[in-house]
């Protein structure tokens, strides 16, 4: 697997002490914490949000940090790594390996050098609270689905596979897999919360069931793009429609359309069809927006009308730019 | 897509009744209805209380802040999503201008 470079993770020398360590933690963690980063680059973001928090929990803890420090600066990110056997010889993990930091979120590199040193002082996570009473409510559950956006303007019925850690018999926290049959109302949009009465955690004695809640996300599938509940598409059309105007056929998740380009549109210009964006209450609006493009390849007859367009169209788009 | 009440969503995300109306009062959430026994929360409440636990715990802010956070990153998602858009037109493919 491949070596990571804490330090160059944290953006900290090998030399930082303890403290820089946690002040470039804290900066880091502000920076690409995924309730502030919710747009475009979510996902990036949550890929170094994880890298950062795994880089702290090895060189916040000074006995991690030292048998880390143990492999040698030699070794660059992304090499391939295989810990020798002997790595940590003589090291104590007395505190306990894992600290409340969730399990089974590591990296490969981290498991293969602090797997299996739980301390004492460990916690496991997940599972129902003992309690002394014997009939308690399930608690509710949370988890998160990815539609597609055709799937929220048609709605429909799918299975999801949604994973939960929890503790199995001999309390190693295990990740369980169940498959739910969900029906997804036409018109969600993202954020919206789907509520599954009684699926969420078993209740205890006579206790109901909890509920589940399972967040919506959509992902746009290319050609459109997703601002709310409003859908763009780029939308490409020739010179010569843009110049004399055309009739075209678009695209849309609700079925393909006719739409009027006027004469003299350019590019950027954007045609609206009002309610036909996402289904929801109230709808959004679908909009294509004009891209003017060449064709690709040219040939002869299509050079020389070019050329003749070059000699008599008295145009120059510049003119005011002060080139 | 159904509403929740005051109850469902204390006990949807474990905290008390006190904790919700403090969110109400600070504008993170915006239920209808005249007053805590009648209120009805749309179900993205559960994602902005979600985000507010985070908030607080993750990154130390306090509810006034936490209001002014969603709104700014609110508004971020929405500024990176129009300049996705814009700049898919701007840019076709690079090539060396010289």
């Amino acid at each position: 697997m491949d070596y990571k470079d804490y330090y160059k993770i944290l953006e900290v020398e090998r030399s930082a002490t303890q403290d820089e360590i946690k002040r470039a933690y804290r900066k880091l963690v502000r920076k690409y914490h995924p309730d502030v980063n919710t747009g475009a680059d979510a996902a990036e973001a949550e890929a170094r949000f994880k890298e950062v928090g795994e880089a702290y929990e090895v060189l916040s803890d000074p006995e991690k940090r030292a048998a880390y420090d143990q492999l040698g600066a030699d070794w660059k990110a992304g090499q391939q790594f295989k810990a020798p056997p002997d790595w940590d010889d003589g090291f104590e993990f007395s505190g306990g390996g894992y600290t409340q930091a969730d399990q089974g979120n590591f990296s490969d590199f981290f498991d293969d050098l602090f797997a299996g040193r739980r301390g004492q002082g460990g916690q496991t996570q997940g599972g129902p609270r003992t309690t002394r009473e014997f009939h308690a409510h399930g608690q509710d559950s949370h988890a998160k689905i990815v539609i597609s956006l055709q799937e929220a303007y048609d709605g429909g019925s799918r299975d999801f596979t949604l994973r939960a850690p929890e503790l199995d018999d001999s309390g190693h926290v295990v990740l369980r897999e169940r498959s739910i049959r969900v029906k997804i109302p036409k018109g969600v949009t993202e954020g919206k919360h789907i509520r599954l009465r009684g699926k969420g955690a078993p209740g205890m004695g006579q206790g109901k069931a909890g509920d589940l809640y399972l967040e919506v996300a959509i992902q746009a599938d290319a050609p459109y793009r997703i601002e709310g509940n409003d859908v763009y598409l780029d939308l490409p059309v020739t010179p010569w429609e843009a110049a004399l105007g055309a009739r075209v056929r678009v695209p849309t998740p609700s079925g393909a359309v006719e739409m009027k380009v006027p004469e003299h549109a350019q590019t950027g210009k954007k045609l609206r069809l009002k309610g036909r964006g996402i289904p929801a209450k109230p709808p959004g609006d679908f909009y294509a927006v004009l891209k003017i493009v060449i064709p690709p390849n040219e040939t002869e007859a299509a050079r020389k009308l070019y050329e003749q367009m070059s000699r008599e169209m008295d145009y120059d788009p510049r003119a005011t730019m002060g080139a | 897509m159904e509403e929740l009440t005051l109850t469902d969503l204390c006990r949807s995300c474990g905290q008390t009744a006190d904790w919700i109306i403090e969110l109400v009062e600070q504008g993170i959430l915006d239920p209808a209805g005249p007053d805590a026994a009648k209120w009805r929360f749309k179900s993205t409440s559960i994602t902005i209380i979600r985000r507010t636990q985070r908030l607080q715990q993750d990154l130390g802010v306090n509810l006034p802040g936490v209001a002014v956070v969603l709104n700014l990153v609110e508004e971020k998602a929405q500024l990176q999503a129009r300049l996705q858009r814009l700049e898919s037109f701007a840019l076709g493919e690079m090539e060396d201008g010289a």
